[in-house]
């Protein structure tokens, strides 16, 4: 292993993240700031409490997850796709670095952001409503294991995206409407029994609930299940991305 | 006799892009330990192809390279540990500073941390006083110089310059030179491609022909230099002449459309280049000069005469 070549990658990241700190951390903070006010306490305030816990309390994990995975995807996406645009992509490809080194480097700092970030926004929310975590080992887990997954999303994006426009067209057109739909505002029982089919195949439904479960231990799907789906989905981005490296896809020609 | 193995061999290489387009096509070349060997092609002839492949960024289709006896995609980090890459195109991160962004290429290539060899590095090339300077506020001539220190943040055994002085105003050309002399004096292997045949001529201790993919032919510097040493004498003349006067033939002398210019090709290498007759036959033939220029072959020149060699 090349751990300095990892750790070169990741903390070139980083200063990225710190450099840009006003765009990473601060807009971010600032919308969700945005939806507790909205949601939380103004629209919040008209409505009954969802499984036991009050509107605002309620919406919590939800928007955490949604700040994660949009984030994750957007961080780790530009990271990669940024040297391929100005063409500094050859000293990664020139170095002597392995696949799983860039990788680690590149999606390590992408999800390290969104970690911190989701946590900044838990700290963030804990101001407007009251919050309890019943089991923060299993947040953290759900939190981990998203930020990892949809970095390594977003890499593949990265790598995939030959313009700004596909960098942007799977999170807008695909990602954010599924957070929205997948019960970050709302449970899933309270949509009528056809829809509620149908948000089943909505992935994001799985991360929301499991991470929901962690908060309240209220839960639209069993925990495992959700466990069972972040992981499925982990895997299917490894697999994609060791076809990338293997083949050389859209970085070699 | 392990020292006068080749550094780099490359074996009946070829290179098929997707579009069906073959940049190279069976390229066999050895390149010496230690030596500057300058790689001259035309535009598009495969010279940035072939070395794409040996640093890593493009691969192959067919053929075999080896850094130093190590199989460059079997055994890639041992090969690609030796090598100091500095591409054409200037690709730099604009927002780092000149420190961090040298200091990153060591980490990648591995390295443990030295800042006293990044300090030298940057001061060999004249940007010490630019070390906490973010790249984007560097002229392009700066930024060159960043790229060829971070080719060297990680005291490659070889490096790959690419066109390295497109661009460069003459000083920085010079400068650049004396780096790279240094550089071959404390045992680094130098590979440089270019369409300037002077830029070969002063540099380079073998020379590589490269045209459509196919390596035309590897001489050492002065043996092509011979070949390739021709000059264009052109002389303006006072008033109109209607034609070359026999007396003159034996120079093959052409006179221009308008019978004010006459040129005459002469060979810089030879014992003589007949120019200092040619003058005296032409004042006793009443021609009257009132200027002259000389211009050396382009490579293109050279390209026709070495492709339609018998």
């Amino acid at each position: 292993m090349n751990w300095r070549a990892v750790q070169a990658i990741y903390l070139f990241e980083m200063a990225r993240t710190w450099r840009t700190l006003l765009q990473s951390i601060v807009s971010p903070v600032v919308s969700t700031s945005l939806y507790f006010v909205v949601f939380g306490a103004a629209i919040g305030s008209r409505i009954t409490e969802v499984d036991g816990v009050s509107y605002g309390t309620f919406i919590v994990p939800g928007l955490v997850m949604l700040s994660v995975l949009t984030q994750s995807i957007a961080n780790a996406s530009f990271g990669i796709y940024f040297p391929k645009f100005v063409g500094t992509i050859y000293e990664l490809l020139s170095a002597p670095v392995s696949y799983f080194e860039i990788v680690l480097g590149y999606v390590g700092a992408a999800a390290t952001k969104s970690i911190i970030l989701g946590l900044i926004i838990l700290a963030t929310a804990a101001l407007f409503v009251p919050l309890h975590i019943m089991h923060p080992w299993w947040m953290l887990t759900f939190l981990v294991l998203t930020a990892v997954t949809f970095s390594l999303f977003g890499f593949i994006i990265g790598i995939w995206a030959d313009g700004f426009e596909k960098l942007q067209m799977i999170p807008m057109l695909v990602v954010t409407p599924l957070t929205f739909l997948g019960g970050s505002f709302y449970s899933v029982s309270m949509l009528p029994s056809g829809w509620r089919t149908i948000t089943l195949l909505n992935p994001v439904v799985y991360l929301i609930s499991g991470f929901r479960w962690s908060f309240y231990e209220i839960a639209d799907v069993s925990v495992a299940l959700s466990l069972g789906m972040t992981l499925g989905f982990l895997a299917v981005c490894m697999v994609m991305v060791w076809w990338i490296f293997r083949t050389g896809y859209r970085l070699k020609n | 006799m392990l020292s006068m193995s080749p550094i780099i061999s490359v074996a009946n290489l070829s290179k098929t892009y997707g579009s069906g387009f073959k940049a190279l096509n069976g390229i066999n070349l050895d390149i010496r330990r230690g030596e500057i060997f300058a790689l001259l092609g035309p535009n598009g002839a495969g010279k940035t192809t072939l070395i794409s492949i040996i640093c890593g960024i493009a691969n192959l289709s067919e053929g075999r390279v080896t850094v130093d006896g190590h199989d460059i995609n079997k055994d890639y980090r041992a090969a690609r540990s030796l090598i100091g890459l500095v591409p054409q195109e200037l690709h730099t991160d604009s927002f780092e500073t000149v420190w961090a962004t040298v200091s990153f290429s060591r980490g990648l290539f591995g390295k443990p941390k030295n800042p006293a060899h990044i300090e030298k590095v940057l001061k060999d090339l004249s940007l010490w006083d630019k070390k906490d300077a973010k790249i984007i506020t560097l002229s392009g001539g700066m930024k060159r110089r960043v790229m060829i220190a971070k080719a060297l943040s990680h005291e490659p055994q070889i490096l790959f310059l690419d066109e390295p002085t497109a661009g460069v105003d003459v000083e920085l050309r010079k400068g650049m030179w004396e780096v790279v002399r240094t550089l071959q004096a404390s045992g680094v292997t130098i590979i440089l491609t270019t369409h300037y045949i002077e830029e070969a001529e002063e540099m380079a201790d073998r020379i590589g022909v490269i045209n459509k993919g196919e390596i035309i032919l590897v001489e050492d510097k002065a043996g092509l230099m011979q070949k390739l040493g021709k000059k264009h004498l052109k002389l303006y003349l006072q008033s109109k002449v209607e034609a070359i006067p026999p007396a003159l033939a034996a120079y093959n002398l052409e006179l221009s459309e308008d019978g004010r210019e006459i040129t005459y090709d002469y060979d810089t290498k030879g014992d003589r280049t007949g120019i200092t007759s040619l003058l005296s036959d032409l004042r006793n033939a009443g021609i009257r000069i009132s200027d002259l220029d000389t211009t050396q072959s382009s490579l293109e020149d050279i390209f026709v005469s070495l492709v339609r060699a018998p």
